[in-house]
């Protein structure tokens, strides 16, 4: 019979058994969500698009790494969150970006903005934005040149020069100048939505990354509340103000599938650490994304808003928190009114 | 038609090891072993001493303000009245008791001569001399919460939600004892003068709700059975309120506040034994599963079983048992001994040897909110564990965290596996620490005044 005197027990305070999820599934949930985006922009652009990204985010996994080391703090490259944000931050560089710079954008994401703030749900801006933005602020030039898919065929890109900033496509700077009949004359609306446009190479095709979204939702590594207030924001607002002329719903869909509004509202605004932690707060924060990018794209000096308005949004956050708490279990509504009343 | 209410999660229930195996009596106990206190509420006081003899029934304990009377559970001779380790931890003042295996039933134990013409006041005593707590394992005592509810609660409530994992004794209660349960219920209804019971049922008992619906359709007795949605923490007695009435207990208050007064299933069946037969509590019905048990059942023992008794009649524990549990998984206390009797609350012993725990190490929040999600107290977990972390004990009394209940669902849905629940305890000991002393220094600075006021006269 056992042994009941010799048990080597331990005592740990309840719950004693535990989701399956951890920080690790659902970092790679998220790989996962990313990867027919990724595929979709080496058919494109070619194979330097997935060396970049391979590049990139072993680029973010080495600065984890050492950072950690050299703080002689406990290793978290494990949880693979490093190397979602060097997938991301390729996802927003033009495919034409030298790997040293993508490298030192890898660098301000991950040193400057996530392990200097704590590590891992710390930072209070998204660091893949913030290595573009920081990238962008270096190297202007080669970061708002794009390849031009529909010169010369898709399969072979050539190298084309449109002027366009933050995550902005080409179609966004005809949109800007309301040259709409030159939009049109370029890309279709299909084209928008299958991504054969010129722009950051992982935010083009925008039925590849809802696939992706609808992945991150089925797999409850996301909710629906940011990217739906996000982009139905957007879509609403383009609708109803439709520039240069343009039908509204056609402007609608050209604003909602071009630039990397799909990326930003799917896989950036989502970001935990950056964004409400209720649900209440999440649609706040996700119409704010979304009233910040067209204000960005009808009035600002640059093309493209997202990649603004999220890193905007993300500084709202703990005040969005301290105002979206849920209500006090068991206290009704008019019970609080006839309290603040006394 | 199921019901809901907000937050919860969804653990994998695990009840299949269980579920189809009868309730067996475990063959009589050598030795029990009775703590003092089962029960919400101070301990109670030993009436015996060494070298009694003691039979079924015998009022072994009795409680001073808030508590129940406790019994002897077998016949036969106290062998010691000393501190023994029980399931809440620690130490515990105890009678044990020598069985002699003759089961004696003691003169104490008079059935009523007709139960249905007893009073309401009568029925009530009876409750509390029979020593009835909450069965499902918040133990609180059930004479008190009848009588304090009379007049103010028209919901009465049955709780067969059973929604922790792996337990299983209330719904083979309902398919085996099904009559116990409906005759409780039409006592509960008689005393607290309501002309219907709700019986609140999770859906993953459908042949416990059918067997419930035949014998109150047999007995036309004024109880419905309403089927829940499956989700932790349904059986919690807030949450259950909700889920049937769709309304809140208000903070810090009870289930009576909102006109609700809520009953476990065996509790229930407690209740119509001591007012049928004048049997007190001296048996529970313990599910003993987990994967360290090698043959998990369903037993019913005297109370102050030793545990250790439990696990050698489901075949023993596996090799690499590194923790055993008094209650479900989700609530219960990991004990750091075997060496603990059965108590009133106990409603499961489960002993786990694989992974069940999966802790990491330097766990880190990654802000996901999926506590929030969960909290079925609408609190905010993610920063309250930040505040307890820091001991900033203003910021928790402002996130309410006295208003936590300790479920356990924020730590189990969490993916970075913060240990949000052990955090949570500590907060709350630092905001009752705190007010103890700002209470403690408001009386000191009072009394001191009052001195300086007699000096001066």
């Amino acid at each position: 019979m056992t042994d009941y005197k010799n048990l080597k027990l331990i005592a740990t305070s309840n719950p004693h058994i535990r989701d399956e999820k951890t920080t690790k599934s659902i970092m790679l949930d998220v790989i996962i969500a990313m990867l027919p985006a990724l595929a979709y922009g080496v058919w494109q652009f070619g194979l330097k698009a997935l060396t970049l990204t391979a590049v990139s985010a072993a680029a973010c996994v080495f600065w984890e790494w050492l950072y950690r080391k050299l703080m002689k703090k406990p290793q978290s490259i494990n949880d693979l969150s490093a190397v979602v944000t060097g997938i991301l931050l390729a996802f927003v560089c033009p495919v034409t970006t030298p790997y040293w710079m993508v490298i030192i954008g890898d660098f301000f994401a991950i040193i400057v903005v996530k392990q200097l703030f704590g590590g891992i749900g710390k930072n209070f801006i998204n660091p893949a934005l913030a290595g573009r933005a920081a990238l962008l602020a270096s190297y202007a030039g080669v970061m708002t040149s794009w390849v031009d898919p529909t010169v010369a065929g898709n399969k072979a890109p050539l190298f084309g020069s449109t002027a366009d900033v933050v995550t902005a496509a080409t179609p966004l700077a005809y949109m800007k100048t309301g040259d709409f009949a030159g939009l049109t004359e370029k890309y279709s609306v299909l084209d928008m939505f299958l991504g054969k446009t010129g722009g950051s190479m992982g935010e083009v095709c925008s039925m590849l990354l809802i696939a992706g979204g609808i992945w991150l939702i089925v797999r409850k590594v996301i909710s629906w509340h940011i990217p739906v207030a996000y982009i139905g924001t957007v879509a609403v607002l383009t609708f109803l103000f439709p520039k240069g002329g343009a039908p509204g719903l056609q402007w609608m869909l050209y604003s909602i599938f071009g630039g990397g509004l799909m990326l930003g509202a799917i896989f950036m605004a989502t970001d935990y650490a950056t964004s409400p932690v209720t649900k209440k707060g999440q649609v706040i924060y996700g119409i704010g994304c979304g009233l910040f990018t067209v204000f960005i794209r009808y009035f600002g000096s640059y093309n493209e808003g997202v990649c603004y308005s999220i890193m905007v949004m993300n500084l709202f956050v703990a005040l969005i928190d301290k105002y979206t708490k849920p209500a006090r279990f068991g206290v009704v509504k008019s019970e609080k009114k006839e309290a603040a009343a006394k | 038609m199921a019901q809901a209410f907000f937050g919860g999660v969804h653990p994998n229930d695990m009840k299949a090891a269980t579920n189809e195996k009868a309730i067996e009596q475990l063959a009589p106990p050598a030795q029990v072993v009775i703590p003092m206190s089962m029960h919400f509420g101070a301990p109670c006081t030993p009436l015996v001493k060494v070298g009694d003899y003691v039979k079924v029934g015998q009022k072994i304990g009795e409680f001073r303000g808030l508590g129940a009377p406790i019994h002897a559970s077998v016949s036969g001779t106290v062998k010691a009245v000393e501190p023994r380790p029980y399931s809440m931890g620690g130490d515990m003042m105890a009678v044990v008791i020598e069985n002699d295996g003759k089961n004696e039933l003691s003169e104490e134990v008079q059935a009523p001569a007709d139960p249905d013409a007893l009073s309401v006041d009568e029925m009530v005593e009876i409750v509390k001399n029979a020593g009835i707590v909450g069965m499902g394992g918040a133990t609180f005592p059930t004479h008190v919460k009848i009588s304090g509810g009379i007049g103010k609660v028209d919901t009465v409530i049955i709780n067969g939600a059973e929604c922790e994992p792996y337990i299983t004794g209330d719904h083979r209660t309902m398919l085996e004892r099904p009559a116990e349960i409906i005759g409780g219920a039409k006592y509960l209804a008689k005393m607290f003068g309501v002309d219907k019971v709700i019986i609140g049922v999770e859906e993953n008992k459908q042949n416990g709700i059918d067997m419930l619906n035949k014998v109150i359709a047999e007995q036309k007795a004024p109880v419905v059975v309403e089927p829940l949605h499956c989700r932790y923490p349904q059986g919690g007695e807030k949450q259950l309120c909700q889920a049937i009435t769709g309304k809140q207990v208000p903070p810090g208050g009870l289930p009576s506040n909102i006109g609700c007064a809520v009953f476990n299933i065996n509790t229930t069946c407690a209740i119509f034994r001591a007012i049928t037969q004048g049997m007190p509590v001296v048996n529970k019905i313990v599910t003993v599963s987990g994967s360290g048990v090698i043959e998990p059942k369903n037993l019913e023992c005297p109370i102050g079983t030793p545990v250790t008794c439990l696990f050698d009649a489901c075949g023993g524990l596996k090799d690499g048992t590194y923790k055993i549990i008094a209650g479900g998984p989700m609530m219960g206390m990991a004990q750091y001994t075997a060496d603990i009797p059965v108590a009133k609350g106990t409603g499961a012993i489960l002993a786990f040897c694989e992974k069940e725990e999966q802790t990491v190490e330097h766990p880190q929040c990654i802000r996901c909110g999926k506590c929030v999600e969960a909290c079925p107290v609408h609190l905010e977990p993610l920063f309250m564990y930040q505040y307890a972390s820091k001991g900033m004990v203003e910021e928790l009394n402002e996130a309410h965290i006295m208003d936590c209940m300790e479920c356990g669902a924020c730590a189990y849905v969490c993916p970075a596996r913060m240990h949000l629940t052990h955090m949570f305890k500590t907060g709350k000991q630092l905001v009752k620490n705190k007010a103890a002393a700002d209470k403690a220094a408001a009386e000191a600075k009072k009394a001191a005044e009052e001195k300086k006021e007699a000096v001066n006269k």
